[in-house]
């Protein structure tokens, strides 16, 4: 861009008057704000107390879970495509030939590292029964790396306890709502 | 204080068999030592209370709470609770450190920003050493504090806390200039350097307070306060510090309790500067409405109203140094820090001008006599008048014109 350019508009810096020049509006305006965000409303939450409005569980990215069928067998056919697609290589699956008539095979374990995770969302979107599912948990913690480690069990429980706050996101396998 | 242990002293019990030396010498150490372990807490308690409200201050207008666990609902024992961690903290000093002068350096510093709380008076009569020169003593003593600065940014063996150190010395001794003329002020129009007799001076209802004494007067002021401001190293002129961009200035290398001391000394010094500035201009421990006057509790007789008028005073002139601070963490948590050079510009260029304006236009204003309200209390007038040898003189001639005690009766 070029100063000659006549797309460019040149404008002059309006002149300070004495008051301008000694700041005083500016020093006054300045104060008027900070005295206004001195009595506002406050953006903190006391966190274990209070809770923080997760704007949209549906899209939100926390602890996963694994969905129950009716009969509350697990969803997972071990197909594999959830560890395919992790980035993070954090899901390690062990499927073995199923009992059930309705699929070939069920993971016999299940595991996820929750260190490892990047909670990026993939292993939900490349899911095709549906059966592993983002919640909204975010306070995570744990005191082993052992311990962070979720086994079948566990992410089915995490299923149990967030089922009624979050319905599945699709409750038919494999097809759509 | 002095006077009752040496009344009373020889008469209690085992003092009695004390030569009077002794007992002499006991009762100006005993004062020493109460007014000592009182302004001690004041400090002390100062500081806690002050760092507590920064945070508090600075969390709210960020739209944050700041603390609000420690110690119950409001977080006040978050302080303490620093205290107990910066004493845990190991002290480190660095290898090519000047031992003796890196320890000594926040005892100085601490020390000054103290041993400045001797002079100052928080009611009528309550302060611990009574100086005719009381405002001399405050400034030059508070002067002291960049001793310890200096002592440690060049103590450190680092070239970080050297630098600061320069920076807050240049700036520090730069803006006593400005301030000093600005103090002047008041001494002028009061004609004593004594803080009880200046405060006492402004009695009665707020219009006799000095800052509304005539147009200079308010101007000086906000001089006074700007001038306070960078004299204590506070925001938008805490260059010496500044954690963002400069690391942090003299203290880069201490750690612990050592750099808690520097901490203290500078809510120490705030306080000081404005309480000096309620003192100086906004009636000390006369409040806007004069109460304790009106109920006839101030100069009674009975020594018990006395007392409350004194304590209602001392609430007085703490609210209004109190005020003062947390106008200072607004202005902080307001305003971006200044660069080096528009610091000094502020100081050179706009301070000491004004502030030496202010001087010449106050001269010319009680000159000429121009109305000042009834800012002289009549009773001290009255005492000026009889203790002075020219108006004790029977009046043969016209009397002279810059005479105070002509002022305001």
């Amino acid at each position: 861009m070029q100063a000659t350019d006549p797309n460019v508009t040149w404008i002059e810096e309006p002149k300070l008057g004495l008051a301008g020049k000694m700041y005083l509006p500016l020093i006054f305006d300045g104060l008027t704000t900070t005295t206004k965000h001195l009595f506002g409303p406050k953006m903190t939450v006391s966190f274990p107390e209070e809770r923080p409005k997760i704007g949209n569980p549906l899209i939100y990215r926390g602890v996963h879970r694994l969905n129950r069928d009716e009969q509350g067998r697990v969803k997972c056919v071990a197909c594999f495509l959830c560890a395919t697609a992790c980035p993070a290589h954090c899901i390690d699956i062990v499927g073995i030939e199923s009992p059930w008539p309705d699929r070939e095979k069920y993971p016999e374990s299940f595991q996820i590292d929750e260190l490892r995770c990047i909670f990026c969302g993939m292993c939900e979107e490349a899911c095709p029964v549906d059966a592993i599912e983002l919640t909204s948990l975010f306070d995570l913690t744990g005191r082993s790396r052992e311990e962070m480690i979720f086994d079948k069990e566990k992410l089915l429980s995490v299923y149990d306890l967030t089922k009624d706050a979050e319905p599945m996101k699709s409750v038919t396998m494999g097809e759509k709502p | 204080m002095a006077d009752y242990f040496l009344q009373h002293l020889p008469h209690w019990p085992v003092f009695a068999w004390f030569p009077d030396w002794v007992n002499v010498a006991l009762a100006y150490v005993l004062t020493a030592a109460i007014h000592a372990a009182l302004l001690n807490v004041v400090v002390a308690a100062g500081a806690l209370v002050f760092i507590w409200l920064e945070r508090k201050v600075s969390g709210r207008i960020q739209d944050r709470l700041g603390p609000t666990r420690v110690g119950g609902k409001f977080g006040w024992l978050q302080t303490l609770a620093d205290g107990i961690k910066l004493i845990a903290k190991e002290d480190l000093m660095p290898a090519g450190a000047d031992g003796m002068l890196f320890r000594m350096a926040p005892y100085i510093s601490f020390g000054a920003s103290y041993v400045a709380y001797i002079a100052l008076p928080f009611a009528d009569g309550w302060v611990a050493a009574p100086l005719n020169t009381g405002v001399f003593f405050i400034l030059a003593v508070m002067g002291l504090e960049v001793f310890g600065v200096i002592l440690g940014g060049y103590s450190s063996a680092s070239k970080w806390s050297l630098f600061g150190a320069m920076r807050e010395a240049a700036q520090v001794v730069s803006y006593e200039v400005p301030l000093g003329m600005c103090v002047v002020v008041p001494v002028l129009l009061c004609g004593t350097m004594d803080l009880v007799e200046i405060g006492n001076m402004q009695a009665g209802w707020f219009t006799n307070w000095l800052v509304f004494h005539d147009p200079f007067t308010f101007v000086t002021s906000i001089v006074y306060f700007t001038c306070a401001l960078a004299s204590v190293n506070r925001a938008p002129f805490d260059l010496a510090e500044a954690e963002s961009e400069l690391v942090a200035g003299f203290h880069t290398e201490y750690s612990g309790l050592r750099w808690s001391l520097f901490f203290m000394a500078e809510y120490g010094s705030m306080f000081t500067v404005s309480g000096l500035a309620a003192i100086l201009f906004f009636g000390g421990w006369h409040g806007p409405i004069p109460i304790t006057s009106l109920l006839g509790l101030a100069g009674n007789d009975n020594a018990f109203l006395a007392y409350v008028a004194n304590l209602i005073g001392m609430a007085n002139f703490i609210g209004k140094a109190v005020f003062g601070v947390t106008f200072m963490m607004w202005v902080r948590w307001t305003f971006p820090r200044l660069r080096i050079d528009q610091v000094m510009t502020t100081c050179l260029k706009y301070c000491v001008p004004i502030a030496a304006a202010m001087f010449l236009g106050v001269l010319w204003w009680t000159y000429n006599d121009l109305p000042g309200g009834a800012w002289l209390a009549a009773p001290y007038a009255e005492r000026l008048r009889i203790e002075s040898p020219a108006a004790a003189e029977p009046k043969t001639e016209v009397p002279a014109k810059v005479a105070v005690s002509e002022r305001g009766v």
